[in-house]
Protein backbone atom coordinates (compact mmCIF):
# COMPACT_ATOMS: atom_id res chain seq x y z
CA UNK A 1 0.00 0.00 0.00
CA UNK A 2 1.21 3.54 -0.99
CA UNK A 3 0.41 6.22 1.15
CA UNK A 4 -2.77 8.72 -0.77
CA UNK A 5 -0.18 12.06 -0.08
CA UNK A 6 2.32 10.96 -2.64
CA UNK A 7 0.31 9.56 -5.09
CA UNK A 8 -1.55 12.81 -5.16
CA UNK A 9 1.29 15.01 -5.62
CA UNK A 10 2.66 12.34 -8.48
CA UNK A 11 -0.97 12.82 -10.18
CA UNK A 12 -0.84 16.76 -9.71
CA UNK A 13 2.26 17.08 -11.54
CA UNK A 14 1.45 14.30 -14.15
CA UNK A 15 -1.90 15.68 -14.88
CA UNK A 16 -1.11 18.23 -17.15
CA UNK A 17 1.50 16.18 -18.65
CA UNK A 18 -1.07 13.48 -19.41
CA UNK A 19 -3.39 16.26 -21.13
CA UNK A 20 -1.28 17.79 -23.27
CA UNK A 21 -0.19 14.46 -24.82
CA UNK A 22 -4.05 13.47 -25.06
CA UNK A 23 -4.47 16.93 -26.64
CA UNK A 24 -1.99 17.14 -29.01
CA UNK A 25 -3.15 14.12 -30.64
CA UNK A 26 -6.62 14.27 -30.00
CA UNK A 27 -7.54 17.72 -30.72
CA UNK A 28 -10.87 18.33 -28.34
CA UNK A 29 -9.26 20.09 -25.62
CA UNK A 30 -12.47 20.05 -23.46
CA UNK A 31 -13.08 16.34 -23.90
CA UNK A 32 -9.45 15.11 -23.65
CA UNK A 33 -9.49 17.38 -19.86
CA UNK A 34 -12.95 15.27 -19.05
CA UNK A 35 -11.14 12.14 -19.99
CA UNK A 36 -8.09 13.27 -17.89
CA UNK A 37 -9.48 13.90 -15.18
CA UNK A 38 -11.28 10.79 -15.19
CA UNK A 39 -8.37 8.54 -15.25
CA UNK A 40 -6.63 10.88 -12.05
CA UNK A 41 -9.76 9.91 -10.32
CA UNK A 42 -9.34 6.46 -11.10
CA UNK A 43 -5.65 6.20 -10.33
CA UNK A 44 -6.76 8.33 -6.92
CA UNK A 45 -9.12 5.16 -5.99
CA UNK A 46 -6.76 2.26 -7.53
CA UNK A 47 -3.12 3.06 -6.83
CA UNK A 48 -2.87 3.64 -3.20
CA UNK A 49 -4.52 0.16 -2.55
CA UNK A 50 -2.69 -1.52 -5.58
CA UNK A 51 0.49 0.19 -6.02
CA UNK A 52 2.21 2.73 -8.36
CA UNK A 53 2.71 1.04 -12.07
CA UNK A 54 5.79 0.76 -13.19
CA UNK A 55 5.57 3.85 -15.79
CA UNK A 56 2.38 5.59 -14.56
CA UNK A 57 2.38 8.68 -17.04
CA UNK A 58 1.81 5.82 -19.45
CA UNK A 59 -1.12 4.49 -17.35
CA UNK A 60 -3.12 7.93 -17.70
CA UNK A 61 -2.40 8.02 -20.68
CA UNK A 62 -3.89 5.20 -21.73
CA UNK A 63 -7.00 5.24 -19.49
CA UNK A 64 -7.68 8.63 -20.21
CA UNK A 65 -6.96 7.43 -23.86
CA UNK A 66 -9.59 4.96 -23.47
CA UNK A 67 -12.06 7.15 -22.44
CA UNK A 68 -11.89 9.45 -24.77
CA UNK A 69 -11.68 6.90 -27.70
CA UNK A 70 -15.19 5.29 -26.16
CA UNK A 71 -16.84 8.95 -26.01
CA UNK A 72 -16.05 9.64 -29.78
CA UNK A 73 -17.25 5.93 -31.06
CA UNK A 74 -20.14 6.46 -28.74
CA UNK A 75 -20.71 9.75 -30.54
CA UNK A 76 -19.42 8.64 -33.69
CA UNK A 77 -22.05 5.13 -33.95
CA UNK A 78 -24.86 8.36 -33.00
CA UNK A 79 -24.11 10.32 -36.03
CA UNK A 80 -23.85 7.07 -38.14
CA UNK A 81 -27.44 6.19 -37.25
CA UNK A 82 -28.26 9.38 -37.95
CA UNK A 83 -26.71 9.62 -41.61
CA UNK A 84 -24.80 12.21 -40.90
CA UNK A 85 -21.46 12.93 -42.60
CA UNK A 86 -18.37 10.53 -41.78
CA UNK A 87 -16.38 10.14 -38.46
CA UNK A 88 -14.54 12.84 -36.97
CA UNK A 89 -11.56 11.39 -36.25
CA UNK A 90 -9.74 8.86 -38.96
CA UNK A 91 -9.58 5.44 -38.04
CA UNK A 92 -6.30 5.58 -37.13
CA UNK A 93 -7.07 8.44 -34.43
CA UNK A 94 -9.63 5.97 -32.52
CA UNK A 95 -7.13 3.99 -31.41
CA UNK A 96 -6.03 4.42 -27.74
CA UNK A 97 -2.58 6.34 -27.50
CA UNK A 98 0.72 4.01 -27.27
CA UNK A 99 2.14 5.19 -23.32
CA UNK A 100 5.43 5.64 -24.97
CA UNK A 101 3.67 8.25 -27.67
CA UNK A 102 4.24 11.97 -27.36
CA UNK A 103 5.37 12.78 -24.43
CA UNK A 104 8.37 14.50 -25.71
CA UNK A 105 8.03 17.86 -24.96
CA UNK A 106 6.54 18.04 -21.23
CA UNK A 107 8.07 21.59 -20.17
CA UNK A 108 6.58 23.32 -23.27
CA UNK A 109 3.27 21.32 -23.10
CA UNK A 110 2.64 22.60 -19.35
CA UNK A 111 3.45 26.52 -20.85
CA UNK A 112 0.44 25.77 -23.75
CA UNK A 113 -1.55 24.16 -21.32
CA UNK A 114 -1.02 27.64 -18.52
CA UNK A 115 -1.69 29.81 -21.93
CA UNK A 116 -4.84 27.82 -22.95
CA UNK A 117 -6.71 27.93 -19.09
CA UNK A 118 -5.89 31.94 -19.03
CA UNK A 119 -7.20 32.24 -22.29
CA UNK A 120 -8.80 36.07 -22.85
CA UNK A 121 -12.05 34.87 -23.80
CA UNK A 122 -12.71 33.47 -19.79
CA UNK A 123 -13.45 35.37 -17.17
CA UNK A 124 -11.10 35.57 -14.32
CA UNK A 125 -13.20 33.13 -11.98
CA UNK A 126 -13.42 30.50 -14.63
CA UNK A 127 -9.34 30.73 -15.71
CA UNK A 128 -8.59 30.44 -11.74
CA UNK A 129 -11.18 27.13 -12.45
CA UNK A 130 -9.70 25.83 -15.29
CA UNK A 131 -5.78 26.19 -14.16
CA UNK A 132 -6.59 24.85 -11.13
CA UNK A 133 -8.19 21.39 -12.04
CA UNK A 134 -6.07 20.69 -15.84
CA UNK A 135 -2.81 22.29 -15.36
CA UNK A 136 -2.90 22.00 -11.16
CA UNK A 137 -4.69 18.44 -11.47
CA UNK A 138 -7.23 19.44 -8.74
CA UNK A 139 -10.39 17.83 -8.68
CA UNK A 140 -13.96 19.86 -9.04
CA UNK A 141 -14.52 19.23 -5.54
CA UNK A 142 -11.59 20.31 -4.23
CA UNK A 143 -11.92 23.69 -6.31
CA UNK A 144 -15.86 23.85 -5.04
CA UNK A 145 -14.70 23.60 -1.66
CA UNK A 146 -11.96 25.85 -1.87
CA UNK A 147 -14.27 28.34 -3.25
CA UNK A 148 -16.99 27.38 -0.81
CA UNK A 149 -19.71 27.01 -3.82
CA UNK A 150 -21.44 23.95 -4.40
CA UNK A 151 -19.97 21.11 -6.57
CA UNK A 152 -22.42 21.78 -9.27
CA UNK A 153 -21.92 24.89 -9.13
CA UNK A 154 -18.31 24.90 -9.83
CA UNK A 155 -18.43 21.71 -12.53
CA UNK A 156 -20.98 23.90 -14.98
CA UNK A 157 -18.30 27.34 -14.41
CA UNK A 158 -15.27 24.88 -15.57
CA UNK A 159 -17.51 23.54 -18.48
CA UNK A 160 -18.91 26.78 -19.77
CA UNK A 161 -14.79 27.89 -19.56
CA UNK A 162 -14.07 25.15 -22.21
CA UNK A 163 -17.15 25.60 -24.27
CA UNK A 164 -15.83 29.00 -24.51
CA UNK A 165 -12.10 28.19 -25.13
CA UNK A 166 -13.58 25.79 -27.93
CA UNK A 167 -15.92 28.76 -29.55
CA UNK A 168 -13.19 31.49 -29.69
CA UNK A 169 -11.37 29.18 -31.77
CA UNK A 170 -8.59 28.27 -28.98
CA UNK A 171 -6.50 24.89 -30.21
CA UNK A 172 -3.59 23.57 -27.95
CA UNK A 173 -0.29 25.58 -29.21
CA UNK A 174 1.45 28.08 -28.07
CA UNK A 175 0.48 31.27 -29.00
CA UNK A 176 2.44 33.84 -31.41
CA UNK A 177 5.32 35.38 -30.43
CA UNK A 178 3.52 38.77 -30.73
CA UNK A 179 0.89 37.44 -27.76
CA UNK A 180 2.94 36.54 -25.54
CA UNK A 181 3.92 39.15 -23.28
CA UNK A 182 0.29 40.06 -23.00
CA UNK A 183 -1.16 36.09 -22.12
CA UNK A 184 2.04 35.26 -19.91
CA UNK A 185 0.63 38.89 -17.72
CA UNK A 186 -2.21 36.90 -17.85
CA UNK A 187 -1.35 33.32 -16.49
CA UNK A 188 1.29 35.35 -13.69
CA UNK A 189 -2.73 37.32 -12.54
CA UNK A 190 -4.51 33.93 -12.75
CA UNK A 191 -1.47 32.31 -10.07
CA UNK A 192 -1.38 35.61 -8.38
CA UNK A 193 -4.86 35.55 -7.63
CA UNK A 194 -5.44 31.72 -6.79
CA UNK A 195 -2.62 32.67 -4.15
CA UNK A 196 -4.00 35.82 -2.61
CA UNK A 197 -7.87 33.38 -2.75
CA UNK A 198 -6.21 31.07 -0.39
CA UNK A 199 -3.28 33.92 1.29
CA UNK A 200 -6.48 36.15 2.41
CA UNK A 201 -8.39 32.61 4.06
CA UNK A 202 -8.44 33.98 7.99
CA UNK A 203 -11.02 31.23 9.34
CA UNK A 204 -13.16 28.84 8.03
CA UNK A 205 -12.04 25.71 6.11
CA UNK A 206 -8.71 26.98 5.92
CA UNK A 207 -6.71 23.59 4.88
CA UNK A 208 -8.36 23.79 1.33
CA UNK A 209 -7.49 27.71 1.65
CA UNK A 210 -3.99 26.81 2.47
CA UNK A 211 -3.88 24.29 -0.04
CA UNK A 212 -4.42 27.48 -2.89
CA UNK A 213 -1.54 29.21 -1.64
CA UNK A 214 0.44 26.30 -1.77
CA UNK A 215 -1.00 24.98 -5.30
CA UNK A 216 -0.19 28.92 -6.79
CA UNK A 217 3.54 28.73 -5.07
CA UNK A 218 3.45 25.24 -7.15
CA UNK A 219 2.26 26.58 -10.00
CA UNK A 220 4.86 29.58 -9.84
CA UNK A 221 7.98 27.40 -9.50
CA UNK A 222 6.90 25.51 -12.40
CA UNK A 223 6.59 28.58 -14.62
CA UNK A 224 10.08 29.82 -12.96
CA UNK A 225 11.28 26.34 -14.22
CA UNK A 226 10.04 26.90 -17.61
CA UNK A 227 11.21 31.02 -17.75
CA UNK A 228 14.01 31.24 -15.66
CA UNK A 229 14.89 34.56 -17.57
CA UNK A 230 11.82 36.09 -17.53
CA UNK A 231 12.18 39.09 -14.50
CA UNK A 232 8.13 39.09 -13.72
CA UNK A 233 8.03 35.37 -13.51
CA UNK A 234 10.91 35.36 -10.56
CA UNK A 235 9.27 38.24 -8.90
CA UNK A 236 5.84 36.80 -8.52
CA UNK A 237 7.05 33.90 -7.14
CA UNK A 238 9.57 35.66 -4.89
CA UNK A 239 6.40 38.04 -4.01
CA UNK A 240 4.53 34.69 -3.02
CA UNK A 241 6.90 33.10 -1.07
CA UNK A 242 7.84 35.98 1.06
CA UNK A 243 3.93 36.99 1.89
CA UNK A 244 3.43 33.06 2.49
CA UNK A 245 6.63 33.33 5.03
CA UNK A 246 4.37 35.64 7.39
CA UNK A 247 0.86 33.47 7.15
CA UNK A 248 0.80 31.76 10.39
CA UNK A 249 1.83 35.36 11.64
CA UNK A 250 -0.86 37.62 9.86
CA UNK A 251 -3.98 35.58 12.40
CA UNK A 252 -5.04 34.71 16.00
CA UNK A 253 -6.40 31.60 16.56
CA UNK A 254 -9.87 33.07 16.77
CA UNK A 255 -9.48 34.43 13.02
CA UNK A 256 -8.64 37.68 14.06
CA UNK A 257 -6.04 39.11 11.84
CA UNK A 258 -2.78 40.78 13.05
CA UNK A 259 -1.12 44.32 11.58
CA UNK A 260 2.11 43.31 10.13
CA UNK A 261 3.40 46.14 12.87
CA UNK A 262 2.46 43.68 15.71
CA UNK A 263 3.24 40.05 14.07
CA UNK A 264 5.42 37.68 16.16
CA UNK A 265 8.03 38.11 13.81
CA UNK A 266 9.65 34.73 15.35
CA UNK A 267 6.97 32.70 13.30
CA UNK A 268 8.13 34.00 10.22
CA UNK A 269 9.06 31.45 7.79
CA UNK A 270 12.55 32.10 8.01
CA UNK A 271 13.35 29.54 4.96
CA UNK A 272 10.74 31.13 2.10
CA UNK A 273 12.50 34.25 3.32
CA UNK A 274 15.70 32.76 2.16
CA UNK A 275 14.12 31.59 -0.99
CA UNK A 276 12.32 34.68 -1.69
CA UNK A 277 15.10 37.03 -0.90
CA UNK A 278 17.75 35.07 -2.60
CA UNK A 279 15.07 34.79 -5.80
CA UNK A 280 14.39 38.92 -5.95
CA UNK A 281 18.23 40.10 -5.20
CA UNK A 282 19.32 37.69 -8.69
CA UNK A 283 16.45 38.82 -10.73
CA UNK A 284 16.45 42.47 -10.20
CA UNK A 285 20.25 42.72 -10.99
CA UNK A 286 19.66 41.34 -14.52
CA UNK A 287 16.11 41.38 -15.23
CA UNK A 288 13.38 44.09 -16.70
CA UNK A 289 11.97 45.99 -13.89
CA UNK A 290 8.29 45.08 -13.45
CA UNK A 291 5.27 45.46 -10.45
CA UNK A 292 5.69 41.64 -9.33
CA UNK A 293 9.68 42.32 -9.05
CA UNK A 294 8.80 45.62 -6.70
CA UNK A 295 5.95 44.29 -4.88
CA UNK A 296 8.59 41.18 -4.11
CA UNK A 297 11.51 43.66 -3.14
CA UNK A 298 9.04 45.86 -1.04
CA UNK A 299 8.34 42.76 0.93
CA UNK A 300 11.44 41.65 0.84
CA UNK A 301 12.58 44.62 3.09
CA UNK A 302 9.59 43.86 5.70
CA UNK A 303 10.78 40.99 5.87
CA UNK A 304 14.59 41.52 6.90
CA UNK A 305 13.28 43.76 9.48
CA UNK A 306 13.73 41.58 12.72
CA UNK A 307 11.63 44.08 14.52
CA UNK A 308 8.94 46.69 12.94
CA UNK A 309 10.65 49.30 14.25
CA UNK A 310 13.47 48.34 12.30
CA UNK A 311 12.23 48.49 9.09
CA UNK A 312 13.70 50.73 6.07
CA UNK A 313 10.85 52.86 5.46
CA UNK A 314 12.58 54.88 2.97
CA UNK A 315 13.91 52.58 0.76
CA UNK A 316 10.06 51.17 0.68
CA UNK A 317 9.52 55.04 -0.37
CA UNK A 318 11.75 54.78 -2.82
CA UNK A 319 9.98 51.28 -4.05
CA UNK A 320 6.41 52.40 -4.53
CA UNK A 321 7.95 55.83 -6.16
CA UNK A 322 9.00 53.16 -9.13
CA UNK A 323 6.24 51.07 -8.88
CA UNK A 324 4.05 54.48 -9.06
CA UNK A 325 5.60 55.21 -12.03
CA UNK A 326 5.64 51.94 -13.81
CA UNK A 327 2.26 50.59 -13.16
CA UNK A 328 -0.16 53.70 -11.16
CA UNK A 329 -2.83 52.61 -9.58
CA UNK A 330 -5.24 53.40 -6.46
CA UNK A 331 -3.90 50.76 -4.49
CA UNK A 332 -0.31 51.52 -4.40
CA UNK A 333 -0.71 54.99 -4.00
CA UNK A 334 -2.50 54.08 -0.84
CA UNK A 335 0.44 51.88 0.27
CA UNK A 336 2.77 54.98 -0.57
CA UNK A 337 1.15 56.89 1.24
CA UNK A 338 1.57 54.74 4.33
CA UNK A 339 4.78 54.32 3.87
CA UNK A 340 5.40 58.34 3.51
CA UNK A 341 3.54 58.53 6.70
CA UNK A 342 6.12 56.70 8.37
CA UNK A 343 9.07 58.54 7.03
CA UNK A 344 7.95 62.16 7.35
CA UNK A 345 4.87 61.98 9.96
CA UNK A 346 1.34 61.20 9.22
CA UNK A 347 0.53 65.01 7.74
CA UNK A 348 2.90 64.11 4.81
CA UNK A 349 1.12 60.89 4.16
CA UNK A 350 -2.73 62.31 4.49
CA UNK A 351 -1.52 65.02 1.78
CA UNK A 352 -0.66 61.95 -0.51
CA UNK A 353 -4.02 60.45 0.43
CA UNK A 354 -5.45 63.58 -1.61
CA UNK A 355 -5.01 62.50 -4.99
CA UNK A 356 -6.17 59.44 -4.07
CA UNK A 357 -9.17 60.66 -3.01
CA UNK A 358 -10.29 62.24 -6.05
CA UNK A 359 -9.90 58.90 -7.98
CA UNK A 360 -12.74 57.50 -9.05
CA UNK A 361 -11.87 53.68 -8.78
CA UNK A 362 -11.47 54.52 -5.25
CA UNK A 363 -15.27 55.80 -4.58
CA UNK A 364 -16.60 54.02 -1.59
CA UNK A 365 -13.72 51.83 -1.26
CA UNK A 366 -12.90 51.02 2.79
CA UNK A 367 -9.04 50.51 2.26
CA UNK A 368 -9.12 53.98 1.65
CA UNK A 369 -11.09 55.20 4.74
CA UNK A 370 -8.99 52.55 6.74
CA UNK A 371 -5.24 54.06 5.86
CA UNK A 372 -7.18 57.74 6.25
CA UNK A 373 -7.71 56.53 9.86
CA UNK A 374 -4.52 55.22 10.45
CA UNK A 375 -3.04 58.10 9.48
CA UNK A 376 -5.26 60.70 11.44
CA UNK A 377 -4.51 58.64 14.43
CA UNK A 378 -1.34 58.93 14.16
CA UNK A 379 -1.45 62.41 13.44
CA UNK A 380 -3.51 62.55 16.96
CA UNK A 381 -7.22 63.37 15.33
CA UNK A 382 -9.28 61.21 17.63
CA UNK A 383 -12.40 62.13 16.34
CA UNK A 384 -11.87 62.32 12.48
CA UNK A 385 -9.96 58.96 13.15
CA UNK A 386 -13.04 57.47 14.75
CA UNK A 387 -15.29 58.77 11.78
CA UNK A 388 -12.90 56.98 9.47
CA UNK A 389 -12.42 53.73 11.15
CA UNK A 390 -16.37 53.28 11.23
CA UNK A 391 -16.77 54.29 7.72
CA UNK A 392 -14.63 51.66 6.91
CA UNK A 393 -15.78 49.18 9.11
CA UNK A 394 -19.23 49.81 7.16
CA UNK A 395 -17.40 49.26 3.45
CA UNK A 396 -15.64 46.38 3.93
CA UNK A 397 -16.98 43.10 3.25
CA UNK A 398 -14.36 41.09 4.96
CA UNK A 399 -15.24 39.58 8.18
CA UNK A 400 -12.12 39.62 9.88
CA UNK A 401 -11.34 43.50 8.20
CA UNK A 402 -14.76 44.90 10.01
CA UNK A 403 -13.86 43.41 13.49
CA UNK A 404 -10.14 44.94 13.61
CA UNK A 405 -11.54 48.22 12.47
CA UNK A 406 -14.39 47.91 14.95
CA UNK A 407 -11.67 47.29 17.57
CA UNK A 408 -9.51 50.00 16.44
CA UNK A 409 -12.29 52.79 16.69
CA UNK A 410 -14.02 51.06 20.24
CA UNK A 411 -10.07 52.02 21.73
CA UNK A 412 -10.31 55.31 20.65
CA UNK A 413 -14.24 55.83 21.39
CA UNK A 414 -12.76 54.69 24.97
CA UNK A 415 -10.35 57.24 25.62
CA UNK A 416 -13.81 59.83 24.72
CA UNK B 1 -18.10 38.33 -5.34
CA UNK B 2 -21.74 36.45 -3.51
CA UNK B 3 -24.58 37.77 -3.44
CA UNK B 4 -28.35 36.98 -1.99
CA UNK B 5 -31.01 38.42 -4.27
CA UNK B 6 -33.98 38.79 -1.89
CA UNK B 7 -37.56 38.97 -4.00
CA UNK B 8 -40.21 40.80 -2.76
CA UNK B 9 -43.66 40.38 -3.58
CA UNK B 10 -46.96 41.37 -2.19
CA UNK B 11 -48.93 38.08 -1.91
CA UNK B 12 -52.53 39.82 -2.92
CA UNK B 13 -50.69 41.60 -6.17
CA UNK B 14 -49.37 38.30 -7.42
CA UNK B 15 -52.81 36.22 -6.55
CA UNK B 16 -54.67 39.07 -8.79
CA UNK B 17 -52.49 37.95 -11.93
CA UNK B 18 -54.43 36.04 -14.14
CA UNK B 19 -53.09 32.43 -15.10
CA UNK B 20 -51.15 33.80 -18.53
CA UNK B 21 -49.28 36.30 -16.81
CA UNK B 22 -48.20 34.39 -13.79
CA UNK B 23 -47.19 31.69 -15.86
CA UNK B 24 -44.90 33.86 -18.27
CA UNK B 25 -43.52 35.52 -15.35
CA UNK B 26 -42.82 32.15 -13.67
CA UNK B 27 -41.01 31.45 -17.14
CA UNK B 28 -38.69 34.26 -16.77
CA UNK B 29 -37.96 33.01 -13.89
CA UNK B 30 -37.18 29.53 -14.75
CA UNK B 31 -35.34 31.03 -17.78
CA UNK B 32 -32.95 32.99 -15.93
CA UNK B 33 -32.60 30.33 -12.73
CA UNK B 34 -31.18 28.08 -16.53
CA UNK B 35 -29.15 30.78 -17.47
CA UNK B 36 -27.27 30.90 -14.28
CA UNK B 37 -27.02 27.56 -13.36
CA UNK B 38 -25.40 26.76 -17.27
CA UNK B 39 -22.90 29.66 -16.75
CA UNK B 40 -22.35 28.37 -13.14
CA UNK B 41 -22.97 31.42 -11.01
CA UNK B 42 -25.63 29.71 -9.42
CA UNK B 43 -25.20 28.77 -5.68
CA UNK B 44 -28.82 27.91 -4.84
CA UNK B 45 -32.44 28.96 -5.15
CA UNK B 46 -35.48 28.32 -3.21
CA UNK B 47 -38.46 29.71 -3.09
CA UNK B 48 -40.52 30.58 0.38
CA UNK B 49 -44.12 29.48 1.24
CA UNK B 50 -46.82 32.13 1.74
CA UNK B 51 -46.07 34.58 4.73
CA UNK B 52 -49.13 32.98 6.58
CA UNK B 53 -47.06 30.47 7.33
CA UNK B 54 -44.64 32.02 8.84
CA UNK B 55 -43.54 31.59 12.84
CA UNK B 56 -41.85 34.44 14.63
CA UNK B 57 -39.43 34.49 17.05
CA UNK B 58 -38.08 35.99 20.28
CA UNK B 59 -35.98 35.23 23.28
CA UNK B 60 -37.62 36.59 26.40
CA UNK B 61 -36.73 36.16 29.45
CA UNK B 62 -34.66 33.03 28.53
CA UNK B 63 -38.33 31.82 26.75
CA UNK B 64 -39.08 31.62 23.06
CA UNK B 65 -42.00 33.53 22.13
CA UNK B 66 -43.66 32.76 19.08
CA UNK B 67 -46.13 34.59 17.44
CA UNK B 68 -47.81 33.52 14.17
CA UNK B 69 -46.99 35.85 10.97
CA UNK B 70 -44.16 37.82 9.50
CA UNK B 71 -41.71 40.02 11.66
CA UNK B 72 -42.70 43.14 9.10
CA UNK B 73 -46.06 43.90 8.26
CA UNK B 74 -45.87 45.29 5.55
CA UNK B 75 -47.79 44.27 2.44
CA UNK B 76 -44.62 43.28 0.30
CA UNK B 77 -42.96 40.03 1.92
CA UNK B 78 -39.97 37.87 1.08
CA UNK B 79 -40.83 35.30 -1.52
CA UNK B 80 -38.05 33.62 -2.72
CA UNK B 81 -34.00 33.93 -2.38
CA UNK B 82 -31.30 33.14 -4.73
CA UNK B 83 -27.35 32.97 -4.11
CA UNK B 84 -25.43 33.81 -6.65
CA UNK B 85 -21.55 34.16 -7.37
CA UNK B 86 -20.57 36.69 -10.15
CA UNK B 87 -17.72 39.00 -10.73
CA UNK B 88 -19.95 42.10 -9.63
CA UNK B 89 -22.54 44.25 -8.36
CA UNK B 90 -23.44 44.91 -12.23
CA UNK B 91 -23.71 41.49 -13.19
CA UNK B 92 -26.25 40.65 -9.99
CA UNK B 93 -28.38 43.67 -10.93
CA UNK B 94 -28.35 42.51 -14.56
CA UNK B 95 -29.79 39.03 -13.37
CA UNK B 96 -32.09 40.02 -10.56
CA UNK B 97 -33.75 43.28 -13.37
CA UNK B 98 -36.25 41.20 -15.37
CA UNK B 99 -37.69 39.21 -12.40
CA UNK B 100 -38.51 42.98 -10.79
CA UNK B 101 -41.53 43.58 -12.68
CA UNK B 102 -44.19 42.81 -9.52
CA UNK B 103 -41.56 42.02 -7.39
CA UNK B 104 -39.07 44.36 -5.70
CA UNK B 105 -35.47 42.98 -5.22
CA UNK B 106 -33.11 43.74 -3.09
CA UNK B 107 -29.46 42.74 -3.80
CA UNK B 108 -27.10 41.81 -0.64
CA UNK B 109 -23.74 41.01 -0.43
CA UNK B 110 -22.27 38.23 1.22
CA UNK B 111 -19.43 38.63 3.88
CA UNK B 112 -15.98 36.99 3.51
CA UNK B 113 -14.41 35.27 5.72
CA UNK B 114 -10.78 36.58 3.87
CA UNK B 115 -9.44 39.53 4.97
CA UNK B 116 -5.90 41.64 4.90
CA UNK B 117 -3.97 42.72 7.69
CA UNK B 118 -3.63 46.13 7.48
Amino acid sequence: MTSPQPVEDLLRELAPQVLAALTRRYGRFGDCEDAVQEALLAAARQWPEEGVPENPRGWLVTVASRRLTDEIRGETARRQREARAAALLPPEALLAASPAEDLSSDQDDTLTLLFLCCHPALSPASQIALTLRAVGGLTTAQIASAFFVPEATMAQRISRAKQSIKSAGATFSMPPESERAGRLQAVLHVLYLIFNEGYTATSGPDLQRSELTAEAIRLGRDLHRLLPDDGEVTGLLALMLLTDARRLARTQPDGNLVPLAEQDRSRWNAESIAEGVALITQTLSRARLGPYQLQAAIAAVHDEARRAEDTDWRQIVALYELLTSLSPNPMVALNHAVAVAMVDGPKAGLDLLGSVETDERMAGNHRLDAVRAHLLEMAGDRVAALASYRAAARGTISLPERRYLEVRAARLDDRS
Amino acid sequence: MKYVVLIYNNPATWEALPATERDRVLGIHNRIIKELSESGELIRVDGLAHPANTKTVRLRGGAAVVTDGPFTEAKEQLAGVWAVDCDSIERAIEISAPVAEYDTVEIRQLMDLSGLEM
